[in-house]
């Protein structure tokens, strides 16, 4: 008797512990939000994993650089494979443990930070902070993101299990939570959030006066951080920032970063101050009234960027190598499909290409 | 560390397993000083006043208790020397000496109480005193910082201390161990208080693991959570705002409130204690039941003989006997049957040492008028049914049919609705508040909140209501079923796909329709800051 009760217990343990995990791991997968429509944002760091990770610009920041810069217009103008590992008020802490978290993969020849991060010297929502986290994969990369980013309120345990934090999304469920319960969409181009409509830049307003506008400590640090570890891995760094007329970039913020990549001896551009270059137009090459460039406006800085990085950085032009050159063809495609959905979406008609 | 913070669910996790991972004889060692880490997390500055108090009771125990001793000794050694009343003298003036020690630890650690918790209410009360004699100068409030549970766990201490004076308790030798019994942490939260012969039995003695008891002690852990995260803690923001603006939500208002808060009461204490009994049995310690089903209570009386049993049972050993027995009392009694006749001459003593005894408990509720006048009420509602007791009993003896199921409903209706009023006082923290809106129902004209939509622009949506309705249905069905025995015992004994069913779908509702986490405020317990 006694014999078959303990094979019999421990079977049921096994069955118990199964449908334990396997429930909860399934309300997980349901209740965590899917970041394939509205809101896409919160997909875009997740989607590098799928890449094949051989690329020779990384773009690191936030929606300055995901919405500014089209990796599609850099591989078709100058053959450069880039991604753009950029999520919504990316802080300057998440962005360098995302480099972290990217060296792992791959070695670019440069990565490109945008600056403007540096205003922040702590996380001011929760709500960026998972977008920007909850997609990386384990490592020690995001534990330090988890830990550098957490305000006061979060706590580590509802990162490692997010069915804690998202709980009550069990009466907010829609199709999308049931049909994207096991797979997933991209909604990005190599980490580009496209936007084809256009809202001209109109009264933009000043900024305010600060009481300091010194940069805090903590986002020095992690640039100091960045700068070391890109030193460390042999990559070379070059600083932006993008010309998004909002939120302000104040002049004693610029000399703050210009001193920095003087001391530091690394490139920086600030397009706000090339706009005769890049040939921005604040009243056809941004969506929201200056704060992000639509498509126009970042194919543009696309083109410009693209011959700087190549004439300073000597980066080769890759459209030779025909394995990546089939798998851009694919993303070329998708591009303009989703540019021809957005033209139909917005009740835009496309200009013809100028020769 | 509040019970509901991962932080706690770590502590007890990893306490559980080492305490049956270490050897038997270390067990009440490693809880001792899990429940002084668990006093430090709160804050280290107050460890001073539970080390003074547990210092000087422990002390102030073991001279009585090695004066009675003595004298029991000397007594037998001088027996046949000794004539009856040199005895008597002998033993009056050890008592005299007892009591000589027992009066000044009681001074010192109710001082100290007094002085934590009720210092910026007296001085409050000097400050409008002067005021009102038109004086200018006024006293400073006092900024002290109130320790964990000193309402709880003195009270506990005084128990034992007045319990090893009667003689009915040995004292303990070991400090260490009487540490533990007075910082045993589950219960520094909200009790319950309990007593030292009981729960030293369970707290010192070695525990061997028992799968069975520990899954019993978890279960109801996890009730208990249900009872908070679900109830307690989902309603607290519909009573937050109609308690927080007085001039906003009256009338129907306040009726909503009331019942609102007396169900998150309910949820919130008995809930606490759930997890602090379930914690404790997984551990294989025995801690007193403080709750029978208390809402089902037919009156005022019966309501307070299932709720908070254990601080009720505290006033009525440590408080009333000692009271209603003092020479002051009996003299009392003898000038009120002389001049009041047998009847009320009786009875007389017997109100006045529950005025005491309802005075006291309003006090240690907090330092508030409105806590103080909460007591009185209760005393006169309680003295009120007692001079009512035998016109109930002619009324009875004319309808027999009013014993029936209906009119019991009736009592156990009215009891709640007694006790909803009654908690408005807690409620308000405001005695003018509070009266204002108890008088504000009768005179309401905003019923149509009740189905207006108005109810959903209270901090709560219809879902929360459904919730919980839901949770609310729940606790009301295991109350029900309670009363045919033990819930847990009749779950136990269902095949294993059931109970298997029954604790998981249990702990799922915790996880999914629990109040926790961003968005909420996860609220301490209410009786903690008793």
């Amino acid at each position: 008797m006694e014999n078959t009760a303990k094979p019999k217990k421990i079977l049921r343990f096994v069955l118990s512990a199964l449908i334990v995990a396997g429930s909860l791991y399934l309300l997980q997968r349901l209740l965590m939000p899917k970041y394939v429509d509205g809101i896409v944002e919160g997909a875009f760091v997740a989607e590098y994993y799928r890449e094949e990770k051989d690329h020779d610009v990384i773009f690191i920041g936030d929606c300055e650089v995901y919405e500014n810069f089209s990796p599609v217009k850099l591989w078709e103008e100058y053959g450069i494979n880039s991604y753009i590992r950029g999520s919504a008020e990316q802080y300057i802490w998440q962005s360098y443990y995302l480099l972290e978290d990217t060296l792992r993969y791959e070695t670019p020849d440069v990565v490109v930070f945008n600056i403007q991060s540096l205003q922040f010297n702590e996380s001011q929502n929760e709500a960026y902070n998972r977008m920007s986290i909850e997609g990386m994969k384990w490592s020690p990369a995001k534990v330090g993101a988890i830990l550098a980013s957490m305000k006061e309120e979060e706590h580590f345990l509802d990162y490692v299990f997010p069915l804690l934090r998202y709980h009550t999304r069990w009466s907010g469920l829609s199709a999308t939570d049931f049909e994207y319960l096991f797979k997933t969409k991209r909604v990005s181009h190599n980490g580009y959030y496209m936007r084809v409509d256009v809202r001209p830049a109109e009264n933009v307003p000043e900024g305010r006066p600060l009481g300091d506008y010194s940069f805090g400590d903590k986002a020095w640090e992690y640039l100091d951080k960045m700068d070391a570890l890109c030193r460390e891995k042999g990559v070379e760094l070059l600083l932006i920032k993008a010309p998004s007329l909002y939120p302000y970039w104040y002049p004693q913020w610029e000399e703050q970063v210009e001193a920095y990549a003087e001391e530091h001896g690394r490139r920086y551009l600030n397009f706000l101050e090339l706009g005769a270059e890049t040939g921005i137009d604040y009243t056809t090459d941004t969506y929201d009234a200056g704060l992000h460039m639509n498509l126009s406006g970042a194919e543009k800085l696309s083109v410009w960027l693209g011959r700087y990085l190549q004439e300073e950085f000597a980066l080769t032009d890759r459209r030779g190598e025909a394995a990546l050159a089939a798998e851009w063809e694919e993303k070329i495609s998708a591009y303009n499909a989703e540019i021809e959905q957005q033209y139909q979406l917005y009740g835009l008609e496309r200009k013809e290409e100028e020769p | 560390m509040l019970f509901t913070s991962y932080g706690f669910f770590g502590f007890a996790g990893a306490l559980l397993l080492l305490y049956y991972l270490i050897p038997r004889r270390h067990q009440w060692k490693l809880l001792l000083a899990a429940s002084y880490a668990f006093y430090l997390f709160s804050g280290p500055a107050t460890v001073l006043y539970i080390l003074a108090t547990t210092l000087t009771v422990w002390y102030t125990a073991l001279r009585i208790g090695q004066n009675a001793d003595r004298q029991s000794a000397w007594l037998k050694e001088h027996k046949a020397e000794l004539d009856r009343e040199a005895k008597k003298a002998y033993r009056e003036r050890q008592k005299g000496i007892r009591r000589r020690w027992l009066a000044a630890c009681l001074l010192l650690n109710l001082g100290i109480l007094a002085v934590v918790k009720y210092a910026n209410f007296a001085i409050a009360n000097v400050n409008g005193l002067l005021g009102l004699f038109g004086q200018g100068a006024r006293l400073q409030p006092v900024s002290i910082l109130l320790p964990l549970g000193i309402s709880f766990y003195t009270f506990q201490a005084i128990g034992y201390l007045v319990d090893v004076y009667r003689g009915s308790q040995p004292a303990q030798r070991s400090l260490p161990r009487f540490a533990l019994f007075v910082s045993y942490f589950p219960l520094l939260i909200q009790g319950p208080i309990s007593r030292y012969g009981p729960l030293s039995g369970t707290l010192y003695a070695e525990h061997r693991f028992d799968g069975a008891a520990v899954s019993r002690g978890l279960q109801r852990v996890l009730w208990g959570y249900f009872k908070k995260m679900v109830v307690a803690d989902r309603i607290v923001a519909a009573v937050g705002t109609i308690i927080g603006d007085v001039g906003a939500y009256h009338g129907a208002w306040a009726l909503v409130g009331m019942v609102f808060y007396t169900v998150q009461l309910y949820a919130d204490f008995t809930g606490g204690i759930d997890i602090t009994i379930g914690l404790s049995e997984a551990m294989g310690i025995t801690v007193q039941e403080n709750f029978l089903r208390p809402y089902f209570s037919k009156s005022l009386k019966e309501y307070w003989r299932r709720w908070h049993i254990s601080m009720c049972d505290w006033f009525r050993n440590y408080v009333f006997y000692p009271v209603s027995s003092s020479p002051l009392m009996q003299r009392f009694a003898k000038y009120s049957r002389a001049h009041f006749g047998g009847a009320v001459g009786r009875r007389l003593p017997v109100y006045l040492s529950s005025f005491t005894v309802w005075l006291a408990t309003g006090v240690w509720h907090g330092a508030s008028w409105n806590f103080i006048v909460w007591g009185l009420l209760n005393w006169a509602i309680l003295m009120l049914s007692e001079e009512l007791e035998p016109l109930y009993d002619r009324f009875h003896a004319r309808f027999p049919a009013a014993g029936g199921f209906g009119y019991r409903l009736f009592t156990v209706g009215r009891t709640f609705l007694l006790i909803c009023c009654l908690n408005l006082f807690d409620c308000y923290v405001n005695v003018g508040d509070t009266l204002y809106m108890l008088a504000s129902i009768p005179a309401a004209r905003n019923w149509r909140i009740l189905w207006d939509g108005s109810l959903l622009a209270v901090g709560l949506t219809g879902l929360d209501y459904a919730i919980l309705a839901g949770g609310t249905l729940l606790m009301l069905g295991v109350s029900l079923a309670q009363r045919r025995g033990s819930v847990r015992a009749r779950i136990a004994k269902r095949p294993y796909a059931v109970r298997f069913a029954v604790w998981y779908g249990l702990f799922l509702l915790v996880l999914l329709m629990g109040a926790y986490g961003i968005g909420y405020d996860a609220g301490q317990f209410i009786y903690n800051r008793f």
